[in-house]
């Protein structure tokens, strides 16, 4: 019997939501519990800033240029390599519960496996006619109930709520307005976008879901059985919309602004306008470059009133996920598995979350969207003493390090390394970057960035696109600077600093996916 | 408004990839995602996968240009053009080009997208001569593949 893994991702979360990293309004005392015992990672940087190519990343161990999901809407091959599958053939038992988005969701031609599925009420793909045994099941996963962040649609979540809840379809905010475009519609107290009452008792929101789905997965196991899970809360991603009675945990009002929050229209517009242009073209309603910020929501009209219920909203969907994960951690520990089970706590993406006056994500390579929670709990059976590791680490790293708590050599298309256990070890194996890309081409505006995090530095080169000329670019000292807002790009004084990280970037590119895969739907 | 343009180059002959796009009744032989579709004067209806019926109007069906072209008349789009070229590249190949006009434009790329992979189906039976859409229409193996008859 070897050491198990629970994988546990939530959608778009900060690093300073929890409380174990400085965070001081939603309080997360199962995941602080778990840094304490665990590693920290105090840099650990996402490979994309979005849903599809970050997630894809998690699952193959690859970067978004390498496994070819270019950005959302680009489907990940069903063939694609997949850490899952490498460990179900090790004998692992595997499961993915909850938000999955390999696949793009706007789906009507149903033409991907995991919407068919879920269709069909599925928990697993095979004796599908698209399932011939030769690659195990479905991306490596034996067992798939599936989720986002609604009732809409024919995910496992939508379907269990209809046929036992149908009154509450209509409770969660509508993502999507009636053009199919990310609604910005407003909602709340102050009118805030993606902000929403939801009148739904806390037992059928799908933080719990995710959960009570987990654990009955994992009661369905030997005690002897080694399994992979990987447990995928929706939250805290947009839409703000909690169960009603939750809410009142944290009042907006006594929420202090984010620090990264310039609290004056002429702070906020001098700091956009040391930036790249499109940083103040979408600030200004003027360029909406990506499709995951609500097209017709303009930042320069967020209220700080509104900023702080959102920042309050989402402290409760973190309060709900970390409330979750102690109902599943305790299910575990019942089964008597509590000393063999290795825990990963982390998110895909961050969330801007009022930094420099802006909300949601997009191409803006800064700490709101690139910092983010990363805690490994080995099994205390491992014996590991607890630490907190500096050095930059990436969501590419996940698969190896799979790997290697099963006892498994990492696979070689994996591009990664298993993570560091303190800094020491970070040095020893030469873990001194992590690299960062955001390619999107959406009816005629595109926008690449390449991003290399290391020393201490945050440097971003822009390619050619539809607003930029590929000289511009970002660079921001993450200890002098933390908030990100004094741009040294142009500054002489640091133009070696400058090429030097440039050319480790460029050096360090992995290779191309061939041929480019299309995009083929929004999200 | 947003536009969407895919295309392909086919080992066929225009003549006989025509014989196939301008026959709107089996479109679903060749566009993953379709089950079914009926066509009733200029009105096509298309059942997607996920079960649901969108009627479209057939606004061009031209096989001396080799060009049709037809409008989804749901609801949902304020404006629906989508258009299909069949160019002769005058070496016994072709080449197809998909585009799609939508307003709302998101929907350009939710409909719009899919035909990446209708492009694909079309070159992959046309060039491996053999596939439901050949069948409906006739066309053998030999003149599939790009070989004389």
């Amino acid at each position: 019997m070897g050491r198990k893994i629970l994988f546990v991702t939530t959608d778009q979360q900060r690093y300073d939501t929890l409380g174990c990293n400085g965070g001081n309004i939603a309080r997360t005392p199962v995941v602080d519990a778990l840094a304490a015992s665990g590693v920290r990672y105090e840099r650990a940087v996402p490979q994309s800033v979005v849903c599809m190519p970050s997630r894809s990343t998690m699952l193959t161990g690859q970067y978004p240029t390498t496994h070819g999901v270019w950005m959302n809407g680009v489907p990940l091959p069903v063939d694609a390599p997949s850490v899952a599958a490498l460990l179900y053939r090790a004998g692992y038992r595997t499961a993915l519960v909850g938000k999955p988005h390999f696949e793009p969701f706007l789906d009507p031609f149903g033409k991907f496996t995991e919407n068919v599925l879920a269709v069909q009420g599925r928990e697993t793909a095979e004796n599908q006619p698209w399932f011939d045994g030769s690659t195990g099941p479905h991306r490596g996963f034996e067992h798939l109930e599936f989720s986002t962040h609604g009732g809409a649609g024919n995910l496992h979540y939508a379907r269990w709520l209809m046929e036992n809840h149908p009154e509450a379809i209509g409770m969660f905010y509508q993502v999507l307005d009636a053009t199919l475009e990310v609604n910005a519609a407003g909602g709340g107290e102050n009118g805030a976008p993606q902000v929403h009452v939801n009148e739904m008792p806390k037992e059928w929101y799908h933080t719990d879901w995710v959960a009570e789905r987990t654990i009955s997965w994992l009661d369905s196991l030997q005690a002897d059985d080694d399994w992979f899970c990987w447990m995928s809360f929706p939250d805290p991603h947009h839409p703000w919309d909690p169960p009603k009675d939750e809410v009142g945990r944290i009042n907006w009002r006594d929420v202090d602004l984010p620090a990264g929050y310039p609290t004056t229209a002429a702070e906020r517009e001098r700091i956009l306008d040391a930036k790249p242009r499109h940083w103040r073209k979408w600030y200004d309603g003027e360029l909406v470059s990506n499709y995951e910020a609500p097209k017709h929501w303009v930042p320069a009209t967020l209220t700080p009133d509104q900023l702080r219920e959102v920042t309050a909203l989402n402290a409760v969907e973190c309060e709900l996920i970390d409330e979750a994960l102690g109902r599943v951690m305790a299910a575990i520990a019942a089964r008597g598995w509590g000393d063999d089970v290795d825990v990963i706590f982390t998110t895909d993406h961050g969330e801007l979350g009022g930094d420099f006056g802006l909300m949601f994500k997009g191409p803006y390579h800064v700490d709101g969207l690139m910092r983010l929670p990363l805690i490994w709990r080995p099994a205390p059976s491992a014996g590991l003493t607890p630490s907190v590791v500096s050095r930059p680490v990436g969501l590419v790293d996940l698969a190896p390090t799979f790997c290697t708590i099963a006892g498994l050599a990492p696979a070689e298309w994996m591009q990664g390394k298993p993570l560091p256990v303190h800094d020491a070890d970070a040095v020893a194996r030469g873990i001194d970057k992590a690299l960062t890309e955001w390619d999107s081409e959406l009816f005629g505006v595109a926008v690449y960035l390449r991003t290399i995090t290391r020393d201490g530095w945050v440097c971003t080169a822009y390619k050619p696109g539809f607003v930029h000329d590929g000289t511009e670019g970002e660079l921001y000292n993450l200890a002098n600077d933390p908030l990100q807002q004094v741009n040294l790009w142009e500054d002489p004084a640091y133009s070696s600093t400058r090429s030097d990280l440039v050319a480790d970037l460029w050096d360090s590119q992995p290779e191309a996916h061939s041929p480019r895969m299309p995009l083929i739907a929004p999200v | 408004m947003a536009t969407l343009r895919r295309e392909i180059r086919i080992h066929a002959p225009a003549s006989e990839v025509w014989k196939v796009v301008g026959r709107p009744e089996i479109l679903h032989l060749w566009f993953p995602g379709l089950t079914n579709c009926t066509v009733d004067g200029n009105v096509r209806i298309i059942f997607l996968g996920s079960g649901m019926p969108m009627p479209e109007e057939i606004i061009t069906n031209d096989s001396l240009q080799r060009r049709f072209q037809y409008r989804i008349t749901v609801p949902i789009f304020k404006f629906h053009l989508a258009t299909v070229d069949v160019i002769d590249l005058f070496d016994d190949t072709c080449l197809v080009v998909y585009s799609t006009e939508a307003d709302p434009g998101v929907m350009a790329l939710v409909i719009g997208g899919a035909t990446t992979g209708a492009l694909e189906e079309l070159r992959k039976q046309f060039e491996s001569g053999v596939g439901p859409a050949l069948d409906a229409v006739g066309i053998n193996s030999s003149v599939a593949a790009g070989g004389t008859v």
